[in-house]
């Protein structure tokens, strides 16, 4: 065969073709690594919803449970403290919760709660990862004289008020993140369940 | 920029980095203007599929180290996590362990297509010398990575061979304690094997493969022709024989990859265990050191050297002889000195010798995986003669004899083969000891003799050029 009678178009397609299948069969063998780098069943397992009892919980008082590996904050609010509540100020980022990946549609309320007095919220920071500090005085000399109680991450000082709410001038730029959860009963709250009926309410 | 490297390629940025890191001219001298012979056959696919399994066990081996963990307390349980509940956990072990069994079919093929075309005599004897090395750093390899599940066969396997260090006299003991880390193989012994199976002997492999490789581009590839094509160039030095690697054997390659891939995805989806010889039943149960299980048997790669170890009733001289055995390997090219290298242009007694040492392997691999009888114990003790007879022809028909030399050197081979027979005869075992012995006495009779008495070690002449 002489160099002249090469059919180079035929070359470039078998090339080509094979280049294409090739490149994609080494591609989807990408798949299975990357995706066992993804959590087992046994981290999911892990992560299932966890329920918690909250018949003994007093008004005013935090408890903490574990969820994913976080934090979960549950607070039964007074009276006082839902008052201090106030959606209609300048003081915080993002008064009415709209951004949307902070909350379940639920918890798009004043109260960004089921009940308005059972807070639940993810204990982290949502600057850089820290555990917020509970501090419900009104009181607390640290905190200036605005302070009407809330969470304050000694991290890098960004403020939260009790509905979690981020405050202007915190390093942090979005709302404590409130997990999906439901109550299954008066006293039973399951968390890493949405309610049957997720829908944006005012409460 | 040309006073860096006078054979920098390319102009611009490319030149400039050429000039001083020189990739271009690598890719030149080692793939588009790296001459091999024109005529290489199926048995020239398995050093690039060897290369290949390399890069696949590294890679899934990774992927295992992320949820391996190596602790006799969960390296077990580890394990089954990997298989049922990491994200295709399951696809990743099993692509690394029928890796494991892919790499050493694929090795012994590259193997035994040294010895076919006198691929291993000068001048790339280097070339083979750091092969057998890497075929042992892969039988350390694969050894240490068996006992990491920590099931039962894990577990006595490590046993056995650990064991066999204790046969050296004097220090064995001491040595064996030390390999272990304990009085008994446990936790030490498996955070060690850990180590080394995923760091130290990867490095010693790749660094071996890298020298491997580097010798033979310097002398250039052997053929199944076994003529040097370097010695006939044209006018620009190209060798008349010679096509440039690549296009024409990467894409030669790729359809041995294609094909390769195809067996080994049937393999890893269909039959990873593939019967018990990849991955032995007995090691689904984790390691109890309590209770051996019933039949232990090495994976079948090593059950050949198996054969020999058990052949010979006395643990010092049964390692002896399975060192030996690998030990001869590497004197190969000063032992077959015959400077013919095809097998296409040497003796029928040639043929008739690697066919005989090639079956015998095979069968000695097959009575390693089976329990001992008294009639396996004799096959495996006269074929692991005829392994070491291969070696002893080998060297007998690197020269035409003399008849002195013949019937001298055929004497010699008769009565170290018979002497340990005489030693051990007895009453009992008289029948099957006279008929291994003359079985094999006949076979040394005929190879040695055979030249003086018949053409069947007629050679042909070797071609100028390649052939076809």
């Amino acid at each position: 065969m002489s160099k002249d009678n090469l059919d180079n178009s035929r070359r470039k397609f078998l090339t080509g073709s094979l280049s294409i299948v090739g490149g994609t069969g080494a591609a989807a063998t990408l798949w299975p690594f990357l995706s066992s780098m993804g959590p087992s069943a046994k981290a999911k397992a892990a992560g299932a919803p966890v329920k918690v009892d909250i018949s003994g919980l007093k008004e005013g008082e935090k408890i903490d449970l574990i969820w994913r590996k976080k934090p979960i904050w549950v607070v039964k609010r007074t009276k006082n403290m839902l008052d201090s509540i106030n959606i209609s100020d300048s003081q915080h980022k993002d008064p009415m919760s709209e951004n949307i990946e902070q909350q379940p549609d639920f918890a798009k309320n004043k109260y960004r709660s089921l009940k308005p007095e059972i807070l639940v919220l993810e204990g982290v920071c949502t600057h850089l990862g820290c555990n917020p500090a509970y501090k419900p005085d009104t009181n607390d000399g640290n905190l200036g004289k605005d302070w009407e109680g809330g969470f304050f991450c000694a991290c890098h000082g960004s403020k939260f008020d009790l509905a979690g709410k981020v405050s202007n001038g915190s390093p942090a730029g979005a709302n404590l993140k409130v997990p999906p959860y439901r109550f299954e009963d008066e006293n039973t709250i399951i968390v890493g369940e949405l309610p049957a009926d997720n829908k944006e309410s005012k409460v | 920029m040309s006073e860096y490297n006078e054979k920098s390629e390319g102009t611009g940025v490319i030149g400039w980095v050429d000039a001083r890191l020189p990739i271009l001219s690598f890719i030149k001298n080692h793939l588009t203007h790296y001459y091999t012979p024109k005529n290489f056959n199926f048995w020239y696919f398995f050093g690039s599929l060897a290369f290949l399994i390399l890069f696949l066990q590294i890679f899934t081996g990774i992927f295992l180290a992320m949820h391996y963990k190596p602790d006799a307390k969960l390296a077990f349980d580890s394990v089954e996590f990997i298989m049922r509940d990491v994200n295709l956990g399951w696809l990743i072990r099993y692509m690394h362990s029928t890796g494991a069994s892919a790499f050493f079919i694929v090795v012994y093929l590259h193997m035994f297509r040294a010895l076919m075309y006198g691929s291993f005599k000068k001048p790339r004897e280097l070339i083979w010398l750091f092969g057998v090395f890497i075929y042992v750093a892969l039988m350390a390899e694969a050894f240490m990575g068996y006992l990491l599940p920590w099931g039962q066969m894990s577990y006595w396997g490590a046993q056995v061979i650990i064991n066999l260090f204790t046969t050296i006299p004097f220090v064995g003991p001491e040595i064996g304690i030390w390999i272990r880390g304990d009085f008994a193989i446990s936790d030490p012994t498996l955070t060690r094997f850990y180590a080394l199976h995923i760091v130290a002997v990867p490095m010693v492999i790749l660094l071996l493969v890298i020298l491997h490789l580097s010798a033979l581009h310097t002398v250039g590839s052997n053929n199944p022709d076994g003529v040097e094509i370097k010695k006939n160039k044209d006018e620009n030095g190209v060798p008349l024989d010679g096509i440039p690697f690549h296009p024409y054997y990467t894409v030669k390659d790729f359809v041995g990859i294609g094909v390769f891939l195809f067996l080994f995805a049937i393999t890893v989806f269909y039959v990873p265990e593939m019967g018990g010889y990849f991955l032995e039943h007995a090691n689904f149960i984790p390691a109890n050191p309590l209770v051996t299980p019933d039949h232990i048997a090495p994976v079948w790669y090593f059950t050949p050297f198996y054969s020999i170890l058990r052949a010979i009733p006395d643990p010092a001289y049964g390692a002896l002889a399975m060192a030996l055995s690998i030990v001869v390997l590497f004197f190969l090219p000063w032992i077959d000195s015959n400077p013919i290298k095809s097998i296409r242009y040497r003796s029928t007694l040639f043929k008739i010798n690697l066919f005989v040492f090639v079956t015998g392997f095979l069968i000695l691999g097959y009575l390693g995986v089976k329990s001992p009888t008294p009639l396996y114990n004799a096959l495996a003790l006269r074929f692991s003669e005829m392994y070491f007879i291969f070696f002893a022809f080998l060297y007998f028909y690197s020269y035409a004899r003399a008849s002195t030399y013949t019937f001298i050197y055929s004497g010699i081979l008769i009565f170290l083969i018979a002497i340990y027979d005489i030693l051990r005869i007895n009453s009992d075992n008289y029948i099957m000891v006279l008929t291994g012995l003359a079985l094999v006495c006949l076979f040394v009779l005929f190879m040695t003799l055979a030249p003086l008495y018949s053409n069947l070690n007629v050679e042909k002449e070797v071609p100028d050029r390649i052939t076809g």
